[in-house]
């Protein structure tokens, strides 16, 4: 289990990569530090590995307090964005590394790598430098010399970042199943919304060293507990809209829509509607985002519409997916009638939908 | 486009006269260019091989002459160097100093290289920088009298020592510099990756560090050795005993002393003197490319 | 940072403090031999006014400025870039040998060439004048400036060639196809495209290459100075006067104007060098 407790990074000029930081991570999870570039996730992970020296707070990995000590002593493996392969070195004397500095025997320590290499299916590559590897095989061998020293956390630095797309999710899957198969406590940053809920047990969503949500990629994707998350998280993003309450009935973009929970009269709020729950009707209803189709994407099974909306607050963008044989065509009238019981509403920010 | 190509088609054949004559032109310049800048390669040639005849020449002349001409080919001339009681002994003092004073660079730089690159401290590329000019006016002579008395106070003068301690401390800033931009050149990953590991200061530094700027390292050593093979002034002012002499102040000797310089002898040690630096720089350029580092990019 | 320690330490002893000890030596009486070597006295800034007043002085310096203008900044860098300009995306062997060339009169040991140039240049036997059919012409004795002026440029080009053509690199080749197509003539393309670009390399260069000619003492072996001191550049007259002549104290005041002269002149070049810099920004 990995615990954080107050954890502060300030670095010289007064900035705040991490503030005053709490989390609790589990024994064998994958946990994932997701947030836009700058939120100090990396820090964050750093700071874990004892690479950065925290301003306050503690660390905890296990039993031991680990706050004090160099990276060395924490038994924790990381793997980095570039993977720092050593170029001078063979993929076995880089996969033997970590074992070289505990002062394993040599045919021990090659033994073990040329193991651990099996595992990876890097066997034919024992010989090559890291230059001759393609991405995806420097990846690997990244892994394998985090694997070879039998840490009790790994930390993995944007592991997928440097491959291209279609390895990506190769890498993804196999990533997944290594984890789960070592059942080793695993930590990783990633900047990408779809890498964490697709591989991730649990995520925090960071923001200027802040945590602002943790929770199970289901949680965090259905309930986002504030606009920032709810915009941060989906492949399309979350129609967010200003509404008030009137009349016992919420107003949103022209819109009358039964009152949800936890809202009273007279607040304004923002209504939170993934364009996935949006149905597409041509008839007109009063339940309904009444528009003109702008534009239509395709996304392969599906369609994203957006309609430009007009009414008293002005003119809003609306987005609803449609399935592939129901697009409408650019220019037409359409209305987006949105499913109540997937609505959320915010109030300054906070999700308010009990 | 058909339409297109036949309209390419119709400005082809109706080229308008000004326009065939501009081609003309133009194509006259171009050859005049090309001309031009074949008489002045040939030219740049011709100037820079010249001197160098000379060289090439009177070693295996039977009758060397200060004239370059066409040799009357011989060996024997090289049998000279082995009657000269100094040569070989001037040859053993360039060694001497030149692999002292690389080892000490290539070592102190490449320590000073890696902390300065991987430490942030205020101020310091302005201190690199403002080391590198003190190092090439210093060096020169403006620091020939303290120097001198430096090393006389010191006890180093007519020491090998004292000529290698004062060379590398001329040679280190600049060697710092460019090795610093080889360590800048690497990704500090390298580095953390080995410290999770557990990897100490010292581990990183020879098992990482050292073998990734290997060309770098190279490329020091044999600036270093140069250098000092080729240095006359320091020698010249610090030693005064010809035993202890490298080949340089030997050689400027051979051709200053009175009487007519012996042709034969200055010609086949010239030659011999300069083989190793010629050697080692086309060493140096076939394994790692003879590249430009450090400051000139800035 | 115990890793930078003993470097600077090195540096500290044999760079810097000799620098500054310049400026002390230079306000004494101190002399190489006799009795003014074995207690020197404070004489003031006595051989700083004898310095500036010294004939010998104001030769000396206006023949270094000549040799710093003839073959530094005009002689290395001139050729050097008119090297570099016409090799560029060459290949094949008239490169390697134009290169190797310039680049051998670069590398070969001071001592050697040095000669070479002697050997060159003779009066009676010399292979310029048996060249030219002027038998007699005596090179070094009536061309002193001349001849070390050629002299270093033939020595140091290979230094401004190689940076020159190192900076040409990082011209994009789209930028001269585009001045190209504008109808730019060579002229101005290198005004247009190429100078804008390599600006701060050739600052860097000039100053590299003539702070190194401003202490070159190369021509020493070549000429010593002669005849008559018409070849005396600075750092020659210094070893003269204060080696040769024993006169340490009032060399080290000379070695001291120098070593001012040179920071003036990077300064000068570093202030360009920002220009550029906040021009950009």
């Amino acid at each position: 289990m990995i615990s954080l407790h107050g954890l502060t990074k300030e670095f010289p000029g007064g900035v705040k990569a991490v503030d005053a930081l709490d989390l609790e991570i589990a024994d064998g999870e994958f946990f994932a530090l997701l947030g836009p570039s700058g939120c100090g996730k990396t820090t964050l992970l750093r700071t874990i590995a004892g690479l950065e020296t925290p301003t306050s707070g503690r660390i905890t990995i296990g039993n031991n307090d680990v706050t004090g000590l160099p990276p060395g002593r924490r038994d924790v493996a990381m793997v980095f964005q570039d993977y720092a392969l050593f170029p001078h070195m063979d993929v076995t004397a880089n996969i033997a590394y970590p074992l070289r500095i505990k002062k394993v025997p040599r045919a021990e320590r090659e033994a073990k790598a040329a193991q651990t290499a099996s595992r990876l299916s890097l066997s034919e590559l024992l010989a090559r430098r890291p230059g001759q590897l393609s991405g995806g095989q420097q990846q690997r061998v990244a892994l394998a010399r985090a694997i070879a020293c039998h840490p009790t956390v790994f930390l993995f630095d944007e592991p997928l970042s440097n491959l291209d797309a279609r390895m990506r999710l190769e890498a993804r899957t196999f990533l997944k199943r290594l984890q789960r198969e070592l059942a080793v406590t695993t930590v990783f940053v990633t900047h990408d919304q779809s890498e964490a809920l697709a591989m991730a047990d649990r995520i925090a969503v960071m923001s200027a060293g802040r945590i602002m949500q943790v929770g199970t990629p289901s949680e965090v994707f259905q309930r986002p507990s504030s606009t920032f998350v709810a915009s941060f998280i989906g492949s399309t993003p979350m129609n967010l809209l200003p509404g008030v309450v009137k009349d016992g009935t919420l107003r949103v973009a022209g819109a009358v829509l039964p009152l949800p929970e936890g809202v009273a009269g007279g607040e304004e709020v923002v209504y939170g509607l993934r364009p996935e729950y949006m149905d597409l009707s041509v008839t007109a209803r009063e339940d309904a985002f009444a528009g003109h189709v702008s534009v239509v994407e395709n996304l392969g099974t599906s369609f994203l519409v957006t309609l430009e909306v007009t009414c008293d607050s002005g003119e809003h963008l609306v987005q609803a997916v449609v399935p592939e044989d129901a697009e409408p065509a650019p220019g037409g009238a359409a209305w987006a009638v949105p499913r109540h019981p997937r609505a959320l509403v915010y109030r300054d920010g906070e999700l308010v939908t009990p | 486009m058909t339409v297109g190509q036949e309209h390419d088609q119709a400005v082809t054949r109706a080229v308008p006269p000004a326009r065939a004559a501009r081609a003309d032109t133009g194509r006259v310049r171009h050859a005049m260019g090309a001309i031009g800048r074949a008489t002045f390669l040939a030219a740049v040639a011709g100037f820079f091989a010249l001197p160098l005849l000379w060289l090439a020449t009177a070693p295996f002349d039977a009758h060397p002459t200060i004239t370059a001409s066409f040799p009357e080919f011989t060996l024997n001339n090289f049998r000279s160097l082995l009657d000269n009681p100094y040569v070989l002994t001037s040859l053993g003092n360039s060694v001497l100093q030149a692999a002292g004073s690389a080892v000490l660079v290539v070592v102190l730089a490449a320590l000073a290289a890696y902390a300065l690159s991987r430490v942030r401290i205020p101020g310091r590329d302005a201190l690199l920088y403002v080391l590198l000019l003190l190092s090439s006016v210093v060096t020169g002579t403006a620091a020939m009298v303290p120097i001198f008395e430096l090393a006389t106070r010191l006890n180093l003068i007519d020491t090998h020592l004292g000529v290698v301690l004062t060379l590398s401390g001329g040679l280190l800033p600049a060697a710092i510099f460019i090795l610093k931009d080889f360590m800048d050149g690497t990704p500090t990953s390298y580095e953390e990756s080995a410290r999770v590991f557990g990897a100490s200061p010292l581990q990183i530094l020879w098992h990482i560090v050292v073998p990734v700027i290997r060309p770098g390292l190279a490329t020091i050593a044999v600036w270093a050795v140069a250098s000092v093979w080729g240095s006359f002034l320091t020698p010249f002012i610090l030693l005064r005993s010809p035993e202890k002499s490298p080949g340089a102040v030997i050689l400027y000797t051979l051709y200053t002393e009175g009487g007519s310089p012996r042709l034969d002898l200055i010609s086949t040690f010239s030659l011999l003197y300069s083989l190793p630096v010629v050697l080692m720089y086309i060493f140096v350029s076939r394994k790692y490319g003879f590249r430009f580092h450090g400051g000139i990019k800035r | 940072m115990g890793f930078v320690f003993p470097a600077l330490v090195l540096i500290g002893v044999f760079l810097i403090f000799p620098a500054l000890w310049t400026i002390y030596l230079g306000l004494t009486d101190f002399r190489l031999t006799g009795l003014a070597a074995a207690d020197p006295q404070i004489v003031g800034v006595d051989n700083y006014t004898a310095a500036l007043g010294d004939e010998r002085f104001h030769t000396s310096l206006w023949l270094t400025v000549q040799f710093v203008l003839g073959s530094a900044i005009i002689g290395q860098a001139g050729l050097g870039f008119s090297i570099a300009w016409a090799l560029r995306n060459r290949t094949g062997p008239v490169k390697r040998v134009v290169e190797g060339l310039v680049l051998l009169a670069w590398i070969l040991p001071s001592s050697v060439v040095a000669f070479l140039w002697i050997a060159l240049l003779d009066r009676d036997q010399g292979t310029l004048n048996a060249l030219l059919h002027m038998p007699g012409f005596a090179w070094l004795l009536d061309h002193p400036m001349l001849s070390i002026i050629v002299f270093n440029t033939w020595r140091g080009t290979a230094f401004s060639m190689m940076l020159y053509g190192a900076a040409l690199e990082n011209v994009p080749p789209s930028h001269l196809e585009t001045a190209r197509l504008a109808g730019a003539s060579t002229f101005q393309q290198l005004r247009d495209v190429v100078f804008p670009r390599i600006r701060g390399h050739m600052l860097t260069n000039l100053l590299l290459i003539s702070l190194w000619t401003f202490n070159d003492f190369t021509s020493f072996q070549i000429t010593a100075g002669g005849p008559e001191g018409r070849s005396e550049i600075l750092p020659v007259y210094i070893y003269n006067v204060a080696l040769s002549g024993g006169r340490l104290g009032f060399g080290a005041a000379v070695s001291f104007l120098v070593l001012l002269i040179n920071l003036v002149l990077a300064l000068v070049y570093l202030r360009l060098l920002r220009g550029r810099r906040g021009a950009e920004a």
